[in-house]
C-alpha cells in the first residue's frame, strides 16, 4: 500500500508539448512502472501528435475519456496554470498535481473556490509533486535517492524533502510515499489531509513532518495528530532563524490565530506529543529513535 | 513589490477612495510651491519611504504656516529616517508629499491581505486607528473584526456597513464608509495586491470618511499582467544586492552575519542558515540558487556574498535533483577562479552525479574544505570563519 498513487495510477500530463513537461515526463516514465503509468499528454491543438509514445489530446476531458487516466500533473507556464486545474476538475480528475511555480494568488482564490464541493484532490501549485518509491513518481524529485519502505513524507519544501530522505536513505529507511504539498500560501492538500491518509495506510509506520515559517498549517495539523493519528510522527520547521517575516506574512497569520514562527510552531508541535528537531541534519535519526 | 503611500493613495483614488488633496514632491523647492497651489494654512508634511513607523521616526510633521512647512521640508528631505522597520542605519527621504491638514475627530484601521486558511482576501478592520495591527492583535485581539470576502461576490453592502458600524463610524457616515472598503477592495482584487493598508482612515469634524494614509504590496507573480504597477517600483528603496540578485533571477536576502549560504531550494536554504546559527555562526545572507542554476548564476551569486566586507566563509550546500552535483561543481570552480575567493570555503554535495561532482572540484586544485553532510558542513564553516 501507499497514499493516493501506486503502480496502477493512470496519469495524464497537462503541458506535455513544453520544455518542462517534456523533459519531466520522460523521467518519469523511466521510473519504475512510469512506462505504464504516463498514458496520456495534453495541450491544446497538438491532439493527434504524441511524445515518447505518449498519445497528445486537445483536453484533459478527451484523455480522461480515451485512457481512463485518474491523475493529472501539470508543467503549464504560471499564467495558464489556475486555467489548466480549473480544466482537470471541470473533467472529474481525482487529483490534480500542479507543478508549476508562480501563479498569481488571485488565481488559486478563484480556482480553489470553483473547487468547492468538488471531488478533486490537488497537490500544490510550487511543489516537486509526489513519489510512491519503486513504483510511480509524478513530479520533478529525483527518483533514485528513494527506496520502498514504512515512513511517510510530507514537506512544503522542494529539497528539504529530498534531505529528509537522503538522511533516511542513509539509515535503511525506506518510504510508503513522499508528498510535496508547495510552499504557496493558497493551495490545495495541507499537511493535515496527507497525514489522515498516512494514519489509515497500513504500510505506513511512521512520518516525518517538514515545514516552514508562515501561516497556521502545521499547528492545524499537529492538533489533529494529538486527537487522532496512531503513528509516531517527528517534526521540523525551516526558518528559525529567518529574519522577522514579511508585513503580510504576520498580518495574514493573525487572523489565522498565530503569528507562523517556527519556535510558536515547534512549541505546539510538542505540545502535541510530536517530537522535534531543530536540526535539519538529524530529522532521520529522530524518526528512527521513535519507531 | 512595494510602493510609496502617495503612489497607493493615487491607485485607490480610482476606485472612489476618498483621501486628503496632496502633492508629491523631488525637492525642497517643489515642496513649497505644492504648499502654495493647495492653498490653506495647515499643511502635512510626509517623508515617502517603504517603510512603516515614518510618523514616530521624524518623517511627519503638520506645519501651520508657509515658513513652518519651509522648515520641515528642509529638515525631512534628504535626512536618514529611522523607524523600527529601516533597521539602526535608517532609509534616505527623496520624496516628500505634502497634504492638506485634517479635522480628525476618530481614527480606525482598515486593511486587507489574503488568509491562507480561508484561502479568501481578508478584510480585517479595528477601532484602534494609528496602531500596528500585529500589536492590537496581541493586546486587544477582540477589537479586531474580520469579513471573508466571496471572490465572486465581492464585498457586500451588508458586510461593509456591519464592519463599519462594529469599528465605531457613526450611522449617518456608514454610507461614506461603505464606498470607501468596496472601493479598498476592488483595488486591492483587480491590481492583484498581496496587502493594502489604511491606517488611519479618520472621521472628520465636517463629517467625512477619508483615508488619510495608504499603504500597497503588490504579488509579484501577478506583476507580468500590472506594467503600471511595475513602473511604480523604486530602485532607491530596495538592497542593491537584492536588485543585483533579481537580474540573475537568485533569491538573495542580507543578513548581518558572517558565513555567507548558497544553496538550492528555499526550505534546504533556510535550513542552512537554521544549522549554521545552531553550531554557534551566522549567516550573512540568505541565498537560494533555484532549480536551474548555471554556471554564470552560481558565479554572479559568488560575487554578490563577496562584495560584503563582514563576510568571512562560504557555505555551498546542494542537494542535487534534477539539478546535477558536476554542473554545481563546475560552476563553483568557475566562479572561484573568476572572482578570486578570498574566504574559506566549504562545500556539501549529494544527490544526483555526486561522485562526479567532488571529483571535479577534488581536481581543482582549489583550497575547497568537503564536507560529508549537513551537520558537518555546518560544524566545518563556523570553525572556517573564526579562523
Amino acid at each position: 500500500m501507499s497514499i493516493l498513487i501506486n503502480k496502477n495510477t493512470r496519469v495524464i500530463t497537462q503541458g506535455i508539448t513544453g520544455k518542462t513537461g517534456m523533459f519531466h515526463t520522460k523521467m518519469c516514465k523511466e521510473y519504475a512502472f512510469g512506462a505504464d503509468c504516463f498514458v496520456a499528454g495534453v495541450t491544446p491543438k497538438k491532439g493527434g501528435q504524441a511524445y515518447e509514445g505518449i498519445p497528445i489530446y486537445d483536453s484533459v476531458k478527451e484523455a480522461k475519456a480515451q485512457t481512463g487516466a485518474t491523475v493529472s500533473v501539470i508543467y503549464v507556464p504560471p499564467p495558464f496554470a489556475a486555467a489548466a486545474i480549473d480544466e482537470a476538475v471541470e473533467a472529474e480528475i481525482d487529483l490534480v498535481i500542479c507543478i508549476t511555480e508562480g501563479i498569481p494568488v488571485r488565481d488559486m482564490i478563484r480556482t480553489r473556490y470553483k473547487m468547492q464541493g468538488s471531488k478533486t484532490r490537488l497537490i500544490g501549485p510550487n511543489c516537486p509533486g509526489l513519489i510512491t518509491p519503486d513504483e510511480i513518481k509524478i513530479g520533478i524529485m529525483p527518483g533514485h535517492i528513494h527506496k520502498k519502505g514504512p515512513i511517510g513524507v510530507v514537506s512544503r519544501s522542494g529539497t528539504l524533502t529530498y534531505e529528509a530522505v537522503g538522511q533516511l536513505r542513509e539509515l535503511g529507511l525506506g518510504q510508503s510515499s513522499c508528498v510535496g504539498i508547495g510552499g504557496d500560501p493558497v493551495n490545495g492538500m495541507k499537511h493535515i489531509d496527507v497525514l489522515k491518509l498516512f494514519n489509515d495506510d497500513p504500510e505506513t509506520e511512521a512520518v516525518i513532518m517538514v515545514g516552514e515559517i508562515g501561516g497556521s498549517d502545521e499547528e492545524q495539523c499537529a492538533r489533529w495528530i494529538k486527537d487522532h493519528m496512531k503513528k509516531p510522527v517527528i517534526g521540523f520547521i525551516a526558518g528559525v532563524t529567518a529574519p522577522p517575516g514579511k508585513r503580510m506574512g504576520h498580518a495574514g497569520a493573525i487572523i489565522s490565530g498565530g503569528k507562523g514562527t517556527a519556535q510558536e510552531k515547534l512549541a505546539v508541535m510538542e505540545e502535541c506529543g510530536i517530537k522535534v528537531t531543530k536540526n535539519p541534519a538529524e530529522m532521520g535519526k529522530l524518526l528512527k529513535s521513535v519507531l | 513589490m512595494k510602493i510609496h503611500e502617495y503612489q497607493a493613495k493615487e491607485i485607490l483614488r480610482k476606485y472612489g477612495v476618498p483621501t486628503p488633496r496632496g502633492i508629491p514632491c523631488f525637492s525642497v523647492e517643489e515642496a513649497i510651491a505644492a504648499g502654495k497651489t493647495l492653498g490653506g494654512n495647515v499643511a502635512v508634511v510626509k517623508a515617502q519611504i517603504h517603510a512603516g513607523g515614518r510618523g514616530k521616526g521624524g518623517g511627519v510633521k503638520v506645519a501651520k504656516s508657509p515658513a513652518e512647512l519651509e522648515t520641515y521640508a528642509r529638515q525631512i528631505f534628504g535626512m536618514q529616517l529611522v523607524t523600527h522597520q529601516t533597521g539602526p542605519e535608517g532609509q534616505k527621504v527623496r520624496r516628500l508629499l505634502i497634504e492638506e491638514g485634517a479635522d480628525i475627530k476618530k481614527e480606525l484601521y482598515v486593511g486587507m491581505v489574503v488568509d491562507r486558511g480561508t484561502q479568501r482576501v481578508a478584510l480585517m478592520a479595528s477601532s484602534e486607528g494609528g496602531m500596528d495591527i500585529e500589536e492590537v492583535a496581541a493586546h486587544t485581539p477582540e477589537k479586531i473584526h474580520t469579513v471573508f470576502v466571496d471572490p465572486v461576490k465581492g464585498l457586500q453592502d451588508s458586510e461593509a456597513d456591519d464592519v463599519a458600524a462594529k469599528i465605531g463610524v457613526p450611522a449617518n457616515l456608514v454610507p461614506q464608509a461603505r464606498t470607501l472598503l468596496q472601493g479598498l477592495y476592488r483595488a486591492f482584487d483587480e491590481t492583484d495586491a498581496s496587502l493594502a493598508e489604511i491606517n488611519p482612515m479618520v472621521i472628520t469634524g465636517d463629517g467625512r470618511v477619508v483615508a488619510l494614509d495608504a499603504k500597497m504590496n503588490f504579488d509579484s507573480n501577478a506583476l507580468y499582467r500590472h506594467p503600471d504597477i511595475v513602473a511604480l517600483r523604486d530602485l532607491d528603496e530596495e538592497d542593491p544586492n537584492e536588485i543585483e540578485a533579481s537580474k540573475f533571477d537568485l533569491s538573495y536576502i542580507s543578513l548581518d552575519g558572517n558565513i555567507g549560504c548558497l544553496v538550492n531550494g528555499a526550505g534546504l536554504a533556510m535550513a542552512t542558515m537554521d544549522i549554521v546559527k545552531l553550531y554557534g555562526g551566522n549567516p550573512a545572507n540568505f541565498l537560494d540558487v533555484g532549480g536551474g542554476a548555471t554556471t554564470e548564476k552560481v558565479t554572479e551569486a559568488f560575487k554578490l556574498m563577496l562584495k560584503n566586507p563582514n563576510l568571512r566563509a562560504i557555505l555551498v550546500n546542494i542537494f542535487g535533483g534534477i539539478m546535477k552535483c558536476d554542473v554545481i561543481a563546475a560552476g563553483v570552480v568557475a566562479a572561484a577562479h573568476e572572482v578570486k575567493l578570498s574566504v574559506p570555503l566549504v562545500v556539501r554535495l549529494e544527490g544526483t552525479n555526486v561522485e562526479l561532482g567532488k571529483k571535479i572540484l577534488a581536481d581543482s586544485g582549489l583550497p575547497i574544505i568537503s564536507a560529508v553532510n549537513m551537520a558537518d558542513a555546518a560544524a566545518k564553516v563556523v570553525a572556517a570563519a573564526r579562523g
